[in-house]
């Protein structure tokens, strides 16, 4: 019951936090200067042609018409139509977003997983040369931003060692024939593993330049967690009842440990979604983040303003799924 | 009388520091009850974590034997001294609020350790879990082995963390302050456990505390322990009848009685503590060891 009440809160606040993005963007992105009219027309056209199209597109109206408009539009669900691709946004945006999606869960994984691994390698030799090692690849990782281990990436194994493509989600000579735009997942459904091989290799790169900063971070934080939780006297019961150091540090001090890194994960997964925009332009990636970068070039705003509260509704979406998460695992929260 | 428990010249020291235990040996016979008494930072705690294996990464073994079962467990490398202790050893620790898993519930914590290492089935395990609970008289049992950590009092803690430490018939438990975080009125009712699960099962103790007087009611024998040395070592009635080191009769002086309420508390004398440190001073130059 007060779990459901707490529910209801947070979802009612997400659509406050919504309204507010909405809100924000509409405004921001009609005094910034740059005509999409102008865009649309070759050099040359008449005066009375712009005046046509901007009132075709609504432009004429005032600033509070027109968002008055677009506001009620996209309560029915209709987000206007991109003026440079003339499609409807929800359709371009909701048709790239499953590609982003899948290359940010990858990334999520692999830092997770590296970063999960240097932790439990720094906490097993604590206290020695191989802890130290640990925490100069981290501190090292996390200083460098992740577009600047893109452009490393690609260096290294797109140019020098080009075991990797660094270049499109799909290769154009792959056959197979998708139906739905989850492409790693549907191949996986339909297990055609040598086709998912082919789909992670070919996002290996863009993943591992988006993971790198957050696993560094996950490391540094779990690390500082599992040692804590290490001096703590239930650890050292488990210790006398004959399980080895392995054990006792992955099923009895990480439960414990992992909470404050999965607020952290939570906040940084979607600062890692904010990257995919630069990372997926380098890699020619066909994502919302690329789509985003069209999309401010050719000042088209309908499609900014879809992508920008797609964007915002997947942050919410994760930030309330990892206080869920917490709840969770953490039982001593369930009463509360 | 076979000695269980037999700690030979045990010598810890901080890493690149001070020693801490100066050439300890004590044994504990089957079946027995042994104290280890001292005031705070004699290193009584040291010697049941060293028998535990839980001794801190930066204290260093530097000389000495420990046989458990008549097995060098120093000799032994850390994982098989591990697993040895965990089949032949229990620890009951000092403050229940902190010794239990709170992301686990309380079943499982006294069950795991017989499925993964001894290798019971799940059932075999419940069962055991079930009947050790009921020994230290909890009651409601299936509430209790679902229930968290947070869930219990201190007092019912301790009793699922004594029914814990029985659960593999260990032949030896360390019993660290087992009272010392608890409730004055719990005291005596977990004291009075201990020592009934103990007889029940025919274990034998290393007993940890600072406080005589548990001492008096529960142990067959003690060691006195000063600045790391062991000062006298005494069977029990004779002990509190004619204390023969110094420090024990100054230890004695300061403890309060039932028979003597009002008697005069006596603090330990100077002199007897600067005896103690010159022993300590020639053992070591003696030993050879850096001071």
């Amino acid at each position: 019951m007060i779990f459901l009440r707490a529910l209801l809160t947070r979802l009612l606040t997400m659509a406050i936090t919504l309204f507010g993005v909405a809100v924000v963007v509409f405004f921001l992105i009609r005094v910034v200067p740059g005509n999409p009219i102008a865009m649309m027309l070759p050099p040359g056209a008449t005066e009375e042609d712009i005046a046509r199209l901007q009132a075709l597109y609504g432009f004429d109206k005032s600033l509070l018409q027109q968002f008055l408009i677009w506001s009620g539009d996209v309560l029915r669900g209709d987000f206007g139509t991109s003026i440079s691709l003339r499609q409807p946004v929800s359709e371009l945006v909701l048709g790239r977003l499953p590609a982003t999606l899948e290359l940010s869960l990858f990334a999520l994984l692999i830092a997770i997983a590296l970063g999960g691994l240097m932790a439990f390698l720094g906490t097993l030799y604590r206290h020695s040369a191989a802890e130290a090692a640990v925490d100069v690849t981290t501190g090292t990782a996390l200083s460098v931003p992740d577009f600047l281990w893109a452009l490393v990436l690609i260096l290294l194994f797109g140019v020098l060692w080009p075991v990797f493509s660094i270049s499109g989600r799909v290769s154009p000579s792959q056959a197979f024939e998708f139906t739905t735009d989850f492409y790693i997942i549907e191949a996986f459904l339909r297990l055609r593993f040598d086709v998912v091989a082919h789909l992670l290799s070919r996002s290996f790169m863009p993943a591992l330049a988006l993971a790198i900063p957050l696993a560094a971070i996950i490391a540094q934080l779990l690390k500082q967690s599992l040692k804590e939780t290490m001096h703590l006297d239930y650890v050292t019961l488990a210790r006398t009842k004959g399980y080895s150091e392995t054990w006792v540090i992955l099923r009895e001090a990480l439960p414990n440990a992992v909470l404050p890194t999965l607020t952290l994960i939570g906040v940084q997964f979607t600062f890692l979604i904010g990257g995919t925009v630069i990372i997926e332009r380098l890699f020619s990636y066909e994502g919302l983040g690329n789509m985003a970068i069209d999309a401010v070039i050719n000042r088209d705003l309908p499609l900014i303003q879809g992508i920008v509260i797609l964007f915002a509704a997947l942050f919410t979406v994760i930030n309330l799924v990892v206080d869920m998460l917490y709840v969770v695992l953490n039982p001593k929260l369930r009463h509360a | 009388m076979t000695q269980f428990l037999d700690i030979r010249n045990l010598t810890l020291r901080l890493r690149g520091g001070p020693i801490i235990l100066w050439s300890v040996s004590l044994r504990v016979t089957s079946g027995m009850v042994h104290g280890l008494v001292g005031e705070s930072g004699a290193g009584k705690s040291m010697i049941g974590k060293a028998v535990l294996g839980t001794l801190p990464r930066a204290i260093e073994v530097m000389g000495g034997e420990v046989w458990l079962d008549g097995v060098d467990l120093l000799a032994l490398p850390p994982r098989d001294r591990r697993r040895r202790i965990g089949e032949t050893a229990a620890l009951i620790p000092q403050d229940p609020l902190t010794a239990l898993n709170p992301s686990k519930r309380v079943g499982p914590q006294i069950t795991r350790r017989l499925i993964d290492i001894l290798g019971w089935s799940k059932s075999e395990a419940d069962q055991r879990a079930r009947t050790l609970l009921d020994e230290v008289r909890i009651p409601d049992i299936p509430r209790v082995m679902r229930s968290y950590p947070h869930e219990l009092s201190g007092g019912m803690r301790q009793r699922v963390l004594i029914a814990s430490a029985f659960a593999a018939e260990p032949k030896l438990i360390v019993a660290d302050e087992p009272t010392t975080a608890l409730d004055v009125t719990v005291q005596k009712q977990i004291l009075r456990l201990i020592s009934e699960m103990r007889i029940r099962h025919g274990t034998a103790l290393l007993f940890v505390t600072h406080d005589l007087g548990v001492v008096s009611k529960v142990c067959n024998s003690l060691s006195v322990l000063y600045a790391g040395r062991v000062v006298e070592e005494a069977q029990m009635p004779r002990f509190f009848m004619r204390p023969i080191h110094p420090y024990s009769r100054a230890l004695l002086a300061a403890t309060p009685t039932y028979l003597d309420p009002d008697g005069s508390l006596q603090p330990v004398p100077a002199n007897v503590i600067e005896d103690v440190e010159n022993e300590n001073h020639h053992h070591a130059l003696r030993a050879g060891y850096d001071v």
